[in-house]
């Protein structure tokens, strides 16, 4: 933890030193990073990318603090060779908050912009599309300021008065009516409303060609929200010509759950539960994260003991079989071979999630990391079963499962050499985990930014140079066959001794500060940023999910294609909607 | 050869195919409606049919199982000693502040008691996440195990009353053996040190 | 059509009505219809892959006949609503509500489509979709495992048992309107609520 603090700071004194004119140290309590002003950012970006190398910009967030009367926007970057994350914030006045985009530097930052203007109205000057992304178009206010009510008042922070020691059983709906509460706009008039309509999405852009005599038309498609192959509740509106895609428009927040703005009525432990609903195929993976994060602002006395950290590591990587397992299965069904393989590998996922059942007590929502290590020892026998498992069971299965599908001519023909994403377009558009190693960029963050015990394991990082389809198919198998080495190393290397830090509780002194904490998740770097002010309740609560930003690419990958494509590639991303939409 | 990678895919196919049969012909009557049979489809290497038939045949809860909370009564003298002191810890860490409590009052004096009047859960909020059971400092609320709850009518059914909630130790001891074990022998230690300390 | 329906060919003597012949005829009826149920694919979050997981290997619907799950609400009989209903998606649930033919059943999955959930009270979040849509069976569970979900599903086959043919919505007179669909607007409008909402804007004008 020491040496981790040493070389960030040294990192940025490094950049201190280097843009001194530009650039100042945040010297808030329990804070890090440069502070810039707004007027030098788009400079301080570019040279930052140019000259030294940081040319991922991996997360773009903003918080409202209302008592200082300022909105900041924070950027994280990483250099794509590896090392540790510069924090660059830049603060404007809460009345008019502006700021330059940074789409033509970094093109990555496309949704996350868009995100902080739709929740917060930090508008971006120079962004080619400022609208609204998680909330339809004609919602009034943003609702991630701190002085924006929803309906249904009641206490702003958890545990509410009302249920202890005079509970009542009351639905908060019998005492107020829903649109009791709601503030109208001035003059609006609901018989006179009309809401947006899609078409406005590409509008004035159709014509009419004729072609040899023949009249064509572009023509716009829309796919979902209810459709059997998006993954869940997401919607593509395409523009057509012929079977070509020309353009295309992904819509989302139809699953958009409030996850920020709950995270910051809850407590501390409280957002260990809802964690899980965020990539609801991988619980485990997002505990982790959280419980890092949470670690790096809690300090030393919360390092977790030897045995949890290798009962963390082996319940993230059976996470990751079993996601890629169900990642395969799902993309053969969107090729259409409806359910066979999917079958197969939802029979292993049964039999992985047996184990979670024993050990933390739910299939899914595991809820079984805490802070300073898990909530309860494996029950015995587990360790022999998990070792059944690992050496015999999953090896045999991942073999059987490439005999049976990699070389089959149906998926060789209509994965290779669609949805192409070349490396430099990958950089720049954020993407990470398995796109952005199938696209020829060997970056692994329990390789390049080691957290918990992953230096000491001996692994792989896999990568793959073409950047198609087809290849982000296959490097999930290379990765269930790293994470099978990792879990062979792990169950015979796991000591005996204790499994949480300190005694078990649920309010935490928090020191003030923030904390950015980062883990490889299946899909991607899932990142955690939380603001503490000293209270039960953390103050801004930012999640950097993988699977929204490697939509960023989407448009990227689908321009030329056929419209049965349009599917494929979709699932070859592998999206969770819960990520997506927090 | 082109078609040769569907071939190999068709063969794997059809291998699990004659695993069906195979697998049933060699365990014969015993493969199904059994507990061995159901628990041999569950180990690690199992092969052929891998269907649990419910209703007929359940997969077994492992015992960490967490469904919807129930609270725990001893039975002292035929009369129901509710462990809880309505203390509020669980509705405190409720995550979906889903408990409400009432503490009971003494009706002449109007001081507050260690037992609750009323108790409401409402599943239509919980998440099942445990943390209820987890931090309660008397073992009074434990994470139930019956998961066949489907009604019709939410309204009535779905809030928990205290009537509905409380459920002897004896089911208790039925669902978490493990868990009731040790517990019962952290009691007796104290027991014996408070004893010790006593005598 | 739904006229000739109620009269059938034969003329019964009334003591003889709702005896052993009607009996029957609804003991096939629903046979039939029990027996071949056909769900749609409606996952919208996490309790979508558990319904998925209950249509795999081990807890196989296709023993009960659910095993055809189409995505188009022209051809479904049920309607699992999986998952937390947002404001964004409810116009799009009731326009599939409306678009099922009868006979159809709902069937309210979890905690958040049958009162909300964990994130009840979020701004984007409708708290139980029986606010909108009326439902038959509800499921409750964050998420329900598979077999709960097979509970659930029994629990519809006894219902659809319990109907008769005599009683149920489908063949009485008059039309189904459906539900009305609601509007996005600077929030979510119900229009069943429009008239009170019209006067709540015309007292804040008076007052302004």
């Amino acid at each position: 933890m020491n040496e981790e603090t040493k070389v960030l700071e040294s990192n940025e004194a490094a950049v201190l030193e280097r843009f001194h004119e530009w650039v100042t140290a945040d010297e808030r309590e329990g804070y890090q990073g440069l502070l810039v002003s707004p007027a030098n950012l788009i400079a301080l970006m570019t040279a930052l990318r140019d000259d030294l190398g940081y040319d991922q910009l991996t997360s773009l967030t903003g918080v409202d603090y209302l008592e200082e009367e300022l909105m900041e926007v924070v950027y994280h970057l990483y250099k794509s060779t590896g090392g540790p994350i510069l924090e660059i914030k830049t603060q404007m006045p809460r009345s008019n908050p502006e700021v330059p985009s940074l789409v033509s530097t970094f093109p990555g930052a496309a949704f996350q912009e868009r995100e902080a203007w739709d929740l917060l109205g930090i508008k971006f000057d120079g962004h080619p599309n400022l609208k609204r992304i998680l909330m339809w178009e004609g919602f009034a206010g943003h609702p991630l300021r701190k002085d924006w009510q929803e309906a249904y008042y009641g206490d702003q922070k958890k545990p509410y008065d009302d249920r202890w020691p005079e509970g009542k059983a009351k639905k908060i709906e019998a005492g107020m009516k829903y649109h009791e509460n709601i503030n109208y706009p001035k003059d609006f008039n609901p018989e006179t409303w009309i809401p947006e309509p899609h078409e406005l999405l590409f509008k004035g852009s159709q014509h009419l060609k004729v072609d040899e005599g023949m009249e064509t038309e572009q023509l716009v498609v829309n796919l979902g929200p209810q459709h059997p192959s998006t993954h869940g509740v997401f919607r593509m509106v395409a523009k057509l010509e012929g079977e070509t895609v020309i353009d295309l428009e992904p819509v989302m927040g139809y699953l958009h759950r409030n996850h920020e703005k709950i995270g910051e009525k809850n407590t501390f432990s409280m957002n260990m539960p809802y964690t899980d609903r965020l990539d609801y195929f991988c619980s485990m993976s997002n505990n982790f994260g959280y419980a890092v994060t949470v670690e790096k602002l809690l300090g030393e006395k919360y390092q977790p003991p030897e045995r949890a950290e290798y009962i963390r590591v082996i319940m993230a990587e059976l996470t990751r079989v079993l996601n890629h397992f169900m990642a395969i299965g799902f993309f053969l069904n969107d090729l259409g071979a409806y359910f066979t393989p999917a079958l197969y590998t939802i029979k292993e996922r049964e039999l992985i999630l047996d184990i979670f059942e024993a050990v933390a007590g739910s299939r899914m929502m595991c809820n079984y990391f805490r802070f300073g290590g898990v909530v309860r020892d494996l029950p015995e026998g587990m360790e022999e079963h998990i070792r059944e498992m690992v050496y015999e069971r999953l090896p045999r299965q991942i073999d059987e499962l490439d005999r049976y599908l990699v070389k089959n001519e149906i998926v060789v023909g209509r994965s290779k050499g669609v949805g192409v994403l070349t490396p430099e377009q990958a950089i720049g558009l954020s993407a990470a985990g398995p796109v952005l190693r199938a696209s020829g960029v060997p970056y692994d963050i329990r390789r390049a930014d080691p957290y918990s015990i992953y230096d000491r394991f001996d692994f792989d990082v896999a990568v793959r140079y073409h950047g198609d389809v087809y290849d982000r198919f296959l490097i999930r198998y290379d990765e269930i066959r790293q994470s099978i080495r990792i879990l062979q190393q792990a169950i015979d290397g796991i000591p005996q001794g204790e499994v949480l830090a300190n005694r078990p509780e649920y309010r935490f002194r928090m020191p003030k500060g923030e904390a950015y904490g980062r883990v490889e998740g299946p899909k991607g770097e899932l990142g955690y940023y939380v603001v503490s002010d000293g209270t039960d309740n953390p103050y801004r609560y930012h999640v950097r999910a993988p699977s929204f930003i490697n939509l960023t690419g989407l448009r990227q990958m689908c321009l030329g294609e056929k419209v049965a494509d349009l599917v494929a590639i979709l699932g070859s991303i592998d999206i969770v909607l819960g990520e997506v939409d927090r | 050869m082109k078609g040769f990678g569907i071939i190999k895919g068709l063969g794997v196919t059809l291998k699990h195919i004659y695993d069906t049969y195979a697998e049933d012909i060699k365990a014969g009557r015993k493969r199904y409606y059994t507990k061995e049979g159901v628990r041999q489809r569950m180990t690690p290497d199992t092969k052929g049919i891998f269907t649990v038939n419910y209703p007929e045949e359940r997969v077994p809860t492992a015992e960490n199982f967490r469904f919807v909370p129930f609270l725990v009564y001893d039975e002292v003298d035929g009369e129901k000693d509710i462990r809880c002191t309505a203390c509020g810890i669980c509705s405190k860490v409720c995550p979906t502040q889903c408990i409400w409590i009432t503490r009971a009052e003494d009706p002449e004096t109007g001081k507050p008691q260690k037992t609750p009047a009323e108790f409401y859960i409402d599943t239509d909020l919980c998440m099942n996440c445990g943390y209820c059971a987890e931090y309660c400092p008397f073992d009074a609320i434990k994470m139930d195990h019956d998961y066949e709850l489907a009604t019709y009518n939410r309204k009535e059914n779905n809030v928990h009353n205290i009537d509905r909630l409380l459920k002897p130790a004896s089911y208790y001891a039925e669902i978490r053996p493990l868990h009731y074990a040790i517990e019962q022998q952290a009691k007796a230690e104290e027991e014996a040190k408070r004893a010790a300390r006593r005598g | 059509m739904p006229d000739e329906l109620n009269k059938p060919g034969y003329s019964i003597p009334p003591e003889l009505e709702g005896t052993v012949a009607i009996t029957t005829l609804d003991r096939i009826y629903n046979w039939g219809r029990r027996y071949s149920v056909w769900p749609m694919f409606f996952g919208l979050a996490c309790c979508a892959i558990e319904m998925i997981a209950t249509a795999g290997a081990r807890f196989d619907m296709a023993r009960f006949g659910m095993e055809i799950m189409r995505p188009s609400p022209r051809q479904c009989d049920l309607m699992i609503v999986s998952g937390t209903v947002t404001k964004k998606m409810i116009p799009q649930v009731v326009r599939l509500y409306n678009q099922m033919p009868e006979p159809k059943y709902v069937l309210s999955m979890g905690a958040c489509a049958s009162g909300g959930g964990p994130f009840k009270r979020g701004y984007n979040v409708i708290s139980g979709v029986d606010k909108y849509i009326p439902v038959d069976v509800y499921v409750p569970g964050c998420p329900p495992t598979p077999q709960a979900l097979l509970f659930g599903l029994m629990t519809i086959q006894e219902k659809i048992d319990n109907q008769s043919i005599k009683e149920v919505s489908w063949y009485q007179k008059g039309d189904d309107p459906g539900v009305p669909v609601p509007i996005l607007g600077p929030d979510l409008i119900d229009l069943r609520d429009f008239p009170e909402l019209m006067e709540r804007l015309a007292k804040e004008e008076d007052q302004a």
